[in-house]
């Protein structure tokens, strides 16, 4: 599509590593699979042996998987309160699953698997389905309160019932959305700006020279999608610990 | 018109929703500023809401940035 010789999409391409098929379903172990691999293997091998000293000073190692566990419980605490913690293991695997796998996103040559909307919209149905169950579970039909802003007029009712279940419904579409098209922009953007380098290299002449500056523009954008890539992990757990809350006290 | 052209002009067309994102987001910050300079204490309890809105303000940008990127690579 864009000029020259590249596709900045190319690299968002599914593979099939083993071809299978189940009861006329594609499973294939596919080059998306393997990264989650890669990733649930990363983090449990990083959490397991830095934790296996279990020492009273931290080291290194120690401290940084601490440091990611406190991130993630303060995170609870502050939205949620003491009673969420229960929610801890759910928030801190969806944290750390996403956040690795957004990182190995930006490995040169590596396949993000958050960049695909069928990973993130199956996370996000994951959270609101836990929502749901657990609002349900705790409140029984009185979770339906969520729906009813209190102290409006019964009027007014009528308007705003029907706004309060599109927001809800709306949640997972933008959860969804948000992490996919996120990482998806931020490497395409990436890959632009990497094919202006090499064209400008090519063109010749004073061009060559001019192909600093995107190249720059390039390290500067890397850095920026470092952090969006923290960022997004962090806004998942954030935005899925808010719809708990919903969960917990739905009255408004 | 043909379609080529038609899809390059509404992927143009779809980024113009961008700026509204530009403008909310430049909003946010100032105001988080603004705030934090007259209050540096409290600047950093805020910070976690400063984050959620900007994901908020953000994602409608980047909606219609995959507005454009649908119409110049999927259709």
């Amino acid at each position: 599509m864009a000029s020259g010789n590249f596709d900045p999409i190319h690299q968002f391409e599914i593979q099939k590593i083993f071809p299978m098929e189940f009861m006329g379903y594609d499973i294939s172990f596919t080059n998306s699979s393997l990264f989650m691999v890669i990733a649930v293997g990363l983090i449990s091998a990083f959490l397991v042996l830095s934790m296996r000293g279990r020492a009273l000073v931290p080291g290194r190692w120690q401290s940084t998987a601490e440091l990611m566990y406190e991130f993630v419980a303060n995170l609870l605490r502050n939205i949620l309160g003491e009673e969420g913690m229960k929610f801890f293991p759910f928030i801190f695997t969806l944290f750390t699953f996403i956040l690795f796998l957004n990182f190995l996103g930006m490995v040169p040559g590596a396949f993000t698997v958050t960049s695909h909307v069928v990973i993130t919209a199956t996370l996000s149905l994951l959270v609101m389905a836990i929502v749901i169950g657990y609002g349900f579970y705790k409140n029984g039909l009185g979770f339906l309160k969520l729906f009813v802003p209190s102290g409006v007029p019964i009027a007014m009712l009528v308007i705003l019932v029907p706004i309060e279940v599109i927001s809800f419904l709306a949640r997972p579409v933008s959860l969804s959305i948000r992490l996919f098209a996120n990482m998806l922009a931020g490497h395409i953007t990436l890959k632009v700006f990497a094919g202006f380098v090499i064209n400008l290299f090519l063109a010749g002449g004073a061009l060559s020279f001019l192909s600093v500056g995107p190249l720059f523009l390039g390290v500067a954008l890397t850095a920026m999608e470092f952090l969006v890539a923290f960022l997004q992990a962090f806004i998942f757990a954030t935005l899925a610990c808010i719809y708990l809350n919903d969960a917990m006290h739905p009255s408004h | 018109m043909e379609a080529e052209a038609a899809k390059l002009i509404g992927a143009g067309i779809a980024c113009i929703g961008m700026g509204g994102a530009g403008v909310g987001l430049g909003i946010l910050f100032g105001n988080y500023v603004a705030g934090a300079l007259r209050n540096p204490s409290a600047a950093p309890g805020q910070f976690v809401n400063l984050l959620i809105g900007v994901a908020f303000t953000e994602s409608l940008g980047i909606f219609s940035l995959l507005i454009a990127l649908i119409l110049l690579y999927a259709v």
